[in-house]
């Protein structure tokens, strides 16, 4: 009987797509199943915090080293992603100054550089930081994009040769006795079933799974942790800002490209709500009382968004909180555990330990199927960044460069030079919030597998900025319905994507956002006649 | 929140709804594609420039500062202040010779008055324009205004300043460098009409150029220095009682929102004292307190055009009502647009074009309509409607004082 695949990655967030990239690199025939849309889970709804790994240095070391480690590989082969902000830890009166000391101590001593600064220095480095600080520790923090970090693995996995489906749902585990052979499909936009056979299947799904490893007839027991964040409308930051004690709530602000955000809140949740999270006022309260601790300008400071994200956590203990777990990597051979052959899971872990996680899956998936290829994923460049940031940046200042260049180099990286933005109408803006061209979202349809609007937010930020879609939604929608052919699915589209960027505003709908959004729902409801879009909001 | 708490115009940019209708009045966008438009320029611009002042675009230089974009705004952006605060701060273009000249209105004016036909008459010469335009980038379209051979200041001092002590009432006089180096006519008129109406002139103690054209050529610190300056005459004539008048909307404009907006000085004790000299002789008049009486002789057809900053004042209303006044006025008003000079800009070689194309409707405007003169409280709007419509321009103080009976007027006002 034919083997379609060596391996099939079920699920399209950043352990998925890390995984495949590895995969693939080391000559596996993979296929990556994603029912949504990649990052559409945890790795699309967190921080965007290049841990330096400080934050865990005193509960846990071993985290701690892994982050450490694995954000100086990120630097390296993401430069394109990551922005190398540094970030400070900061005392504030009412906190324990003693800490410090502690915290240093076992930064140093997970190879982490950490250094006190004076106060003054602190403030000098970052002024919107709260002037009240007593203390202030240094740490190689950053910011990385989980989209662009995803999308680039992605990418460089289908450049070697795998295969990526995105909106095919797996619905069950085709079995032959015990082992696992493949995967049922369902490919919900062509709504019909696929099966594809594969000698592994690797669980990569995050929170969901849970209900993936029990499709095998294994138990993973995850534990949902809800974190909620902000988002505002403008860098108020430009270094990482955390507070200098044990985790709480609401204490990482972290500037990411154009906005800033701070989080999280954390609280337990049913496994049967993680697909249908909201943020609660009392949350938005929690992460603005506690942000403006750390930058008091956020009280001041347009919120574009709240959002929340799931933890995917392996439950390991009974704290409530779900902060004392470890966020180690969990690699699990179900063959060896449950007598499940063909089947691994990959989880635990976070978003910074996502290429360590690839690899030891890889590294798992290789020993079975008796393949002898070295993981290179930490020495590889991805795509779009190959060449060092400095000459990257010199390049755009020679000669006029426009937002949409500009803005474009700063999410493709090297990769740049395939969006051809000469033509005047190419090089128009399509979202001029986030400086996104023509041609990048013709790009992003292209290259990248934009199939909708929220694919394409996710590829190049339309619709992320200031007016959350009021100006750039509808254009975007043309040119989808353009490359698809087909006018009445952009308008469903257009809708739900409306309707998906109110659910983010709704939770901080009060002054200039709430008039963004009535201003928004006057374009498309009065001007355009949008009905979908009320009908679908009730 | 509440808007209130956006007091720092570099923050206003979070206000903005992204209804673009700042890009719609936009008069540059009209007729160049490389300018982005203010609401790029300015709200959406300053986000990313807060990422990277990478993101700087040296396009805002095509900017013309004539706030037309702020006017348009529903949400109170100060979307021509970013757009000057992020030119000041991020270019990285060094102001050239011909900058500093055309910027230092005052140390040209003070050489040039004093050998005014030569200078009156070599600018004129084409070599010279020649020289001009290739060498320094002064479009040899332009000719610089004619400068005087009395200062105003020094008229003044010999000739007014005695007289001024019989009077009870006064007001302090911002004359400003047009009046005082090219044009005195104004400022005598202005002082003609004050003491008709009862009303004693005084100097400020000292006065420089009020800098905005320094603060366009990217002069920020010598703009600074010179409105600290303004500012402490200007606040010692307040103490006295006296309010600030002028004759020029954007020395006017400058003084009370850029001082604050752009160089960051803090105004607000005498921002309400500084106002043109038409508001303040519309409102005396409308609250009964002076009279003015007019030559019956006095006929002539009167369009007015409102230059950029008096539509930001929102003071047009002011001088068009004295206008109308004038019985033998037979007065038009023009729409209201851009004549596409904003003071220094329109005289550099690289926006010689686009400032003639941007004006080019208002002259056909002036043209079509038989008007005998064309009133207008900028003076560099004057200079350009008059070289491209071929009309003469006049301060509406300057038509008053023509009009005015002098000695029905005293009689009035005794």
């Amino acid at each position: 009987m034919s083997r379609e695949y060596d391996v099939i990655i079920v699920g399209g967030g950043i352990t998925g797509a890390g995984t495949a990239r590895d995969c693939a690199m080391r000559g596996l025939k993979t296929l990556l199943l994603e029912r949504l849309d990649l990052t559409a889970g945890a790795t699309g709804r967190n921080h965007g915090l290049l841990h330096s790994g400080a934050r865990y240095a005193v509960t846990d070391q071993e985290s701690a080293e892994e982050c450490i480690q694995e954000n100086m590989i990120l630097r390296r082969i993401a430069s394109h992603c990551v922005e190398e902000t540094d970030g400070l830890f900061i005392t504030l009166p009412e906190d324990d100054l003693g800490f410090q000391s502690t915290f240093i101590d076992s930064c140093l001593k997970a190879g982490i550089r950490a250094e006190a600064i004076d106060p003054k220095e602190a403030l000098r480095l970052e002024p919107s930081a709260n002037k009240d600080l007593i203390g202030a520790v240094r740490v190689p923090d950053g910011a990385v994009d989980p989209f662009r970090l995803t999308v680039a693995n992605v990418y460089d996995a289908q450049l070697h040769g795998a295969e990526v489906l995105t909106y095919h749902q797996v619905t069950s585990l085709i079995k032959e006795g015990d082992r696992v052979v493949g995967v049922e499909a369902y490919d919900t936009q062509a709504r019909q079933k696929k099966t594809f056979r594969s000698r592994l299947v690797i669980n990569a799904g995050g929170i969901w799974g849970h209900h993936i490893a029990s499709l095998a007839g294994a138990t993973v027991n995850m534990f949902p942790a809800k974190g909620a964040l902000l988002i505002f409308g403008h860098r108020v930051n430009n270094m990482v800002i955390n507070r200098c004690r044990k985790p709480a709530d609401a204490d990482i602000l972290v500037p990411g490209d154009t906005i800033c955000l701070i989080g999280t809140t954390s609280s337990r949740l049913p496994y049967d709500q993680i697909d249908d999270m909201k943020v609660t006022p009392e949350e938005v309260d929690i992460l603005l009382r506690e942000g403006a601790k750390l930058a008091p300008q956020l009280m001041e400071t347009r919120i574009l968004r709240a959002y929340a994200g799931v933890r995917p956590l392996v439950a390991a203990d009974n704290d409530p909180s779900g902060r004392s777990i470890s966020r180690g990597i969990v690699c699990l051979d179900h063959e060896t555990r449950d007598g499940i052959p063909g089947f691994i899971t990959i989880t635990g872990g976070k978003l910074m330990t996502y290429r360590l996680m690839a690899e030891w899956a890889t590294d798992l998936a290789c020993r079975k199927l008796g393949v002898d290829k070295k993981c290179q994923t930490a020495q590889i460049c991805l795509p779009g960044s190959e060449t060092e940031e400095e000459k990257q940046k010199k390049e755009l200042q020679q000669g006029r460069r426009t937002l949409g260049h500009k803005a474009a180099h700063g999410r493709h990286g090297t990769r740049t030079s395939a969006i051809d933005m000469n033509d005047s109408e190419d090089a128009s803006l399509v979202c001029e919030c986030e400086g996104v061209s023509v041609a990048e979202v013709n790009y992003a349809i292209e290259e990248l597998g934009a199939k909708n609007i929220i694919n394409l937010r996710r590829r190049t930020r339309v619709g992320m900025g200031t007016c959350q879609g009021e100006l750039c939604a509808c254009r975007a929608a043309g040119l989808l319905g353009k490359a698809n052919g087909c006018a009445r699915k952009s308008l469903d589209d257009l809708a739900s994507f409306m309707n998906e960027r109110w659910k983010g505003m709704f939770p901080v709908g009060w002054g200039e956002t709430l008039a963004e959004a009535q201003f928004t729902s006057w374009i498309y409801e009065g001007v355009c006649g949008l009905d979908a879009f009320s009908k679908k909001e009730e | 929140m509440s808007k209130d708490q956006h007091t720092n115009p570099e923050s206003t940019f979070e206000q903005c709804m992204k209804c673009t209708v700042c890009t719609v009045y936009c008069p540059v966008v009209a007729v160049n594609p490389d300018y982005p438009g203010p609401k790029q320029a300015g709200p959406d611009g300053e986000r990313y420039r807060l990422k990277d002042p990478l993101f700087y675009d040296e396009a805002l230089d095509l900017c013309l500062n004539c706030k037309r974009c702020e006017v348009a705004c529903p949400s109170n952006v100060k979307i021509g202040d970013i757009i000057q605060a992020a030119r000041l701060k991020y270019s990285t273009k060094k102001p050239k010779l011909r900058d500093y000249i055309l910027a230092n209105t005052d140390i040209m004016g003070g050489l040039a008055t004093t050998m005014a036909p030569v200078v009156n008459f070599t600018l004129g010469l084409s070599p010279v324009k020649a020289v001009m335009d290739g060498v320094l980038g002064v479009d040899h379209h332009r000719t610089f205004p004619k400068y005087a051979g009395q200062k105003f200041e020094t008229w003044f001092k010999r000739h007014a300043a005695s007289k001024q002590a019989e009077f009870d009432k006064k007001v302090s006089y911002f004359h400003g460098c047009y009046a005082n180096y090219n044009y005195p006519k104004l400022a005598k008129d202005l002082v003609k009409i004050l003491n008709a109406a009862g009303y004693g002139v005084n100097l400020l103690e000292k006065e420089k150029c009020c800098g905005v054209a320094l603060i366009s050529n990217g002069f920020k610190d010598q703009a600074q220095s010179q409105a600290e300056l303004n500012l402490s005459s200007i606040r010692k004539a307040v103490g006295r009682g006296e309010p600030v008048l002028t004759t020029s909307s954007t020395c006017t404009f400058t003084m009370r929102d850029e001082y604050e907006h752009i160089l960051g000085l803090d105004n607000s004790d005498v921002r309400d004292s500084i106002m043109l000299a038409t508001k303040f002789l519309y409102t005396l008049i409308d609250e009964g307190r002076i009279s003015l009486a007019f030559k019956e002789d006095y006929k002539k057809r009167i369009a007015y055009h409102t230059p950029c900053h008096m539509e930001k004042l929102g003071w047009a209303i002011y001088s068009t009502s004295l206008l109308r006044m004038i019985p033998g006025v037979d007065f038009l008003m023009l729409d209201s647009q851009c004549c596409g000079i904003a003071g220094t800009y329109g005289f550099k070689k690289e926006h010689y074009q686009d400032s003639q194309k941007i004006g080019e409707s208002l002259f056909r405007q002036i043209q079509d309509s038989n008007v005998d003169l064309v009133a207008t409280d900028c003076e560099t709007c004057k200079w350009q409607i008059e070289m491209s419509a071929g009309v003469t321009v006049e301060n509406p103080i300057s038509i008053i004082a023509d009009a005015l009976d002098v000695e029905a007027t005293i009689k009035l006002n005794r």
